[in-house]
């Protein structure tokens, strides 16, 4: 079992670096960090302009190759080089990863949990008020991007916030700048901003789990060793939780690895909109600032995040089910 | 004796959109401990669904009306609690589909335990202590090992093993078995017939047994109902309903059997049409159109079950007494169809052209491991050796149990690709030294029939096109194709006017005739028959045999009929070759194999095949095998059946050692009989 993961690993870091390097080439050759310093009054001399961005290792007149030489040695030593501004692109990553990772790793086992709690509540309800009732949801959020759900769920908390006469949610930025007080105050200052971006990102994700574990539900929900179950004096709804749900969870497992790229760029919109600043926003921002290494430094952040969900979704399924465990 | 189990008035329906399907029709029985009593009935006669109503576990939608009384306490209409609490502790089920009806995430220790611990207030390790008991008792080896498995790690004898287990783990008062040996071999159906016997002596329980295979009954119940439509047509003690039927399906169903025991080949007497649809059913008895014997009063209204002179005997037919006073049997009741024989059939077997010839088959598959460097880890040795021919107008029948490699050997001989060794010789040419169109052009002479006509069949597309596809694959031109699906669908009495309805609209037994008339197309010279009957209803079988001899008689064709089925084999087929592990290890005229098997095997597969007749089925003595086929990836040396033979075992010491260093390789055993035993019956004193 453990050789099978180290090799898993091991594919999935040749895929990191697969993608990391793709990603470099493609940002150093498309994006044009030189045109920042064009055009600027006064005029800066070429020579000027070559010095900066051979600083900050932008320089397009270097071939790319030894660019990206330059900053994987960088990289190596925990280094990710430098803004377009000249700050440090890792001191940058640290104060955003937090901001994104909460995001991301609430909004994915939050909707994973209520997906597989609605798409089993659909398969053993099936054809009742509450499926048909789900599945029209799910399909009108899947079908409506995410920006347009944020933007709908900013509105909606306008109204609520009016309607009550209170500040209940909040939908910009993490915090509320300058606030005083406990840390109680602060921490719940903290939730109320978080309440419609994570909203934002799990409604998608529960529209979506509940589709594939409503259709995994019901081929069990046939199944003889269901019936094998209550036939030896299991009552049906727990033999539907220990028997059912537990064999209806497998496939979940490979849909969460799917289905990690796909938050992702969800939530690169959601933290636009609600104004975090997190790796998301930082992303846009610096295909906008021709910012190459930042670019690429959220690309290589990205390739570990899907990394880290394969991984987690092997070991789920070897958990779940015996029969690909290798000996 | 006390009755545990009454059964009184039972109906289940379910609703559906041509109206309600009603599928048990008031049936009512009684079983008291440490009886058997055997529900036979063909598919859609409502036997499973009843022992399902009997759990509580049918669906939401069924209505159930009736009654029934465990130990005299009322159980439909009892909450999920209280039925929970009698399921598995005072009736208990096992299921046909050993696969399906284990939990595939939980080992088989555990999903046991847990049939413990729900009822009975025990700690984890008694649970599993008692599992590895339970498992012991059912005959696994190593059982505290095994409890630790997982069902796929199991075979398909071993899991009905289980879940004989299963059932048995609480004492219960009732062991409803549904179909328990119907997905098995018959050598495993003997074993877990044997083990289910051992449950009712351990347990005391009363067995109700359902099946569709009279021969099962035979052996095994004490009293035994028939159902039809939802309603059980008779009711009786095993030998009143063996020896004396009184209802005309009893004595189709019985007359219809093939039997192993048979000496002459007489034709089978066929129970023509089909069961009827449950929906709409009309308002007399159901088996009217199926009956030669109907008089107008059958069509108004239904018989009742009513006694026969034998007041514990009943049936349900207007004439009972008429049947009973006249003692009619199936023959006088049910004509049986005239089958000649084709006049080629009649000349010596010598004189007759060879239409197959296999010399030495092997087909062997690497077994590879690794993703990025594969490398052969071993070698699937399918096919391992096989010589057979079948001559003009005669029929093979190749047997054995499943994994023995009879679909491997019948797809290399359709396909006509090189072997890995050997030779396939169809109508004298050899399939190793043909190119593309030669091939082709010599496919036309072989075709073939499966086991289950609906996968087999094109459901999109309408009859006369499965029919005519082969014949425009080989360029017959249009209005000669649409001659021809006339005729074919005549062939397999059938009429033109179906050419354009689609598989959907056919019962299975006229599927298969589709089937047998679209395998029959190009005129070929050889059909192999692979399983042809098995998915069948047993009702419905000796039509389609009939046909299949009628056939071969009419054009003279050769049959190769792969079956695990001896009793049809016996019936159908002129030679016999039996199959174990890749080899023929035994082989011959048909009466010559199968009255005196030389080979332990042949043996043993003959003596685990039940005969429909009660008192030759207790008077049997059983040769029982001991565990499973072994794989094709780890042959044992010398003798590939060595560690399942009982002659083996049984030999006085150092005269195994042939058998472990020396594979035997197959010797005369009389006129057109040959096996492949080291130590053979001497032959018989003639």
């Amino acid at each position: 079992m453990a050789r099978f993961l180290l090799r898993r690993l091991l594919n999935y870091a040749v895929l990191v670096a697969l993608a990391t390097t793709l990603g470099y080439f493609l940002a150093g050759t498309t994006l044009h960090p030189r045109s920042n310093y064009e055009g600027r009054n006064p005029p800066l001399s070429a020579a000027s302009i070559n010095r900066q961005l051979d600083d900050l290792n932008l320089n397009d007149h270097t071939p790319i190759a030894k660019r990206f030489g330059r900053w994987l040695g960088g990289v190596v030593h925990g280094d990710f080089g430098k803004t377009v501004t000249g700050d440090s692109v890792t001191a940058e990553m640290g104060r955003r990863i937090g901001v994104s990772l909460r995001l991301l790793v609430i909004g994915s086992f939050l909707g994973g949990l209520l997906g597989v709690g609605v798409g089993v509540l659909g398969a053993v309800r099936q054809y009742h008020f509450s499926d048909h009732a789900s599945a029209v949801l799910s399909f009108v959020i899947l079908s409506t991007p995410v920006f347009l759900v944020a933007v709908l769920l900013k509105l909606a908390a306008l109204n609520l916030n009016q309607l009550t006469g209170v500040q209940l949610l909040d939908y910009t930025g993490e915090y509320t700048p300058g606030l005083s007080g406990g840390g109680a105050h602060l921490v719940l200052d903290r939730v109320r901003h978080l309440i419609l971006p994570t909203l934002s990102i799990v409604l998608g994700q529960i529209a979506f789990y509940s589709r594939y574990q409503r259709n995994a539900m019901l081929d069990v929900l046939g199944s003889d060793f269901l019936r094998t179950a209550q036939a030896k004096g299991l009552r049906r709804n727990h033999a539907l939780i220990k028997h059912g749900l537990r064999t209806a969870l497998i496939p979940m497992a490979t849909f969460f690895a799917y289905n990690f790229g796909l938050l992702v760029t969800g939530a690169t919109f959601t933290e636009k909109i609600f104004g975090w600043h997190g790796m998301g926003e930082w992303f846009v921002d610096s295909v906008t600032t021709n910012d190459v290494n930042a670019v690429v430094t959220v690309t290589l952040f990205v390739a570990v995040l899907v990394l880290i969900a394969g991984m987690l979704s092997d070991l789920a399924y070897a958990a779940l089910d015996p029969r690909v465990r290798i000996r | 004796m006390s009755e545990v189990l009454a059964v009184s008035e039972l109906t289940v329906s379910f609703p559906s959109e041509a109206g309600p399907v009603r599928a048990v029709r008031g049936m009512s029985y009684s079983v008291s401990s440490g009886e058997v009593l055997g529900i036979v009935g063909e598919s859609g006669s409502g036997k499973s669904v009843s022992a399902l109503a009997v759990m509580g576990l049918l669906p939401r939608t069924a209505r159930v009306g009736g009654s029934v009384r465990f130990h005299g306490r009322e159980l439909l209409g009892l909450g999920d609690r209280e039925l929970s609490a009698v399921r598995g502790k005072g009736i208990s089920m096992v299921f046909q589909d050993p696969l399906s009806a284990l939990t595939p995430v939980y080992t088989v220790g555990d999903q046991i335990a847990e049939a413990v611990s729900i009822h009975t207030d025990v700690s984890k390790n008694e649970a599993a202590r008692r599992a590895v008991e339970l498992l012991e008792l059912v005959g696994i080896p190593e059982p505290a090992i095994r409890a630790r498995a997982f069902p796929h790690e199991f075979s398909g004898g071993m899991r009905q093993r289980v879940m004989i287990a299963m059932a048995m783990a609480n004492d219960p008062d009732v062991i409803i078995a549904d179909e328990p040996t119907t997905a098995l071999d018959v050598t495993i159906q003997a074993q877990i017939l044997e083990v289910l016997g051992t449950a009712q002596e351990a347990t005391g329980a009363a067995i109700v047994m359902i099946t569709h295979d009279l021969g099962v009954v035979a052996g095994f119940a004490d009293r035994v109902m028939v159902m039809y439509a939802g309603r059980p047509v008779e009711a009786g003690g095993v030998d009143d309903l063996f020896y004396r039927p009184r209802m005309p399906y009893t004595l189709g169903l019985l007359g219809s059997l093939p039997r192993l025991d048979a000496t002459e080949r007489e034709p089978l007497t066929p129970l023509e049409g089909s069961p009827p649809s449950l929906v709409g059913l009309p308002s007399g008895c159901p088996f009217v159109p199926r009956c030669p014997m109907r008089i107008d009063v059958c069509s108004d209204t239904e018989p009742p079950l009513a006694p026969t002179a034998d007041p514990r005997h009943t049936a349900a037919c207007h004439r009972r007494t008429e049947i009973e006073a006249r003692e009619l049997g199936p023959a006088d009741i049910f004509p049986a169809p005239l089958v000649g024989a084709a006049a080629v059939a009649r000349l010596p077997r010598e004189s007759r052209q060879p239409v197959l010839e296999v010399r030495d088959l092997e087909r062997h598959y690497p077994l590879m491991k690794g993703v990025v460097f594969r490398r052969q880890v071993g070698t699937v040795r399918a096919v391992d050796g096989v010589s057979f021919d079948i001559r003009e107008g005669e029929t093979l029948g190749l047997v054995g149990e499943s994994g023995c490699g009879k679909t491997t050997t019948i797809v290399q001989i359709l396909t006509l690709a090189r072997p890995t060794a050997g030779t396939v010789v169809v109508l004298g040419r050899d399939s190793a030294r043909l190119d593309r169109g030669e091939r082709r052009a010599l496919r036309r002479n072989l075709s073939v029939v499966f086991q289950d006509p609906l996968a087999s069949l094109d459901p999109r597309l309408p009859v006369g096109d499965i029919l005519s596809e082969g014949l425009r694959t080989h360029g017959v031109p249009k209005q000669r194709r649409n001659r021809r699906v006339g005729e074919l669908l005549r062939l397999v009495g059938l009429g033109p006017e179906h050419a354009s309805r689609y598989p959907q609209d056919f019962s299975g037994g006229q599927r298969q005739r589709i089937a047998i008339a679209r395998a029959l197309a190009l005129e070929p010279r050889l059909v192999v028959l692979d399983e042809p009957v098995s998915a069948l209803d047993v009702s419905i079988r000796a039509g389609v045999i009939n046909l299949l001899e009628e056939l071969r008689a009419r054009l003279g064709l050769a049959y190769l009929f792969v079956a695990h089925d001896l009793s049809v084999v016996r019936h159908i087929a002129d030679r016999v070759a039996v199959m174990y592990l890749g080899r023929i290890i035994e082989s011959g005229a048909v009466s010559a194999v199968f009255d005196t098997p030389a080979h332990p095997y042949t043996e043993a597969l003959l003596s685990a095949i039940p005969i429909p007749d009660p008192r030759r089925e207790r008077a049997r003595r059983r040769v029982l095998l001991e565990g499973d086929l072994p794989s094709p990836f780890d042959i044992p040396s010398g003798c590939r059946f060595r560690a399942r033979c009982p002659r083996y075992a049984a030999l006085p010491g150092g005269l195994g050692a042939r058998c472990r260093e020396e594979e035997p390789v197959r010797l005369p055993q009389g006129a057109d009989h040959d096996a492949a035993c080291h130590y053979p019956p001497a032959p018989a004193a003639i």
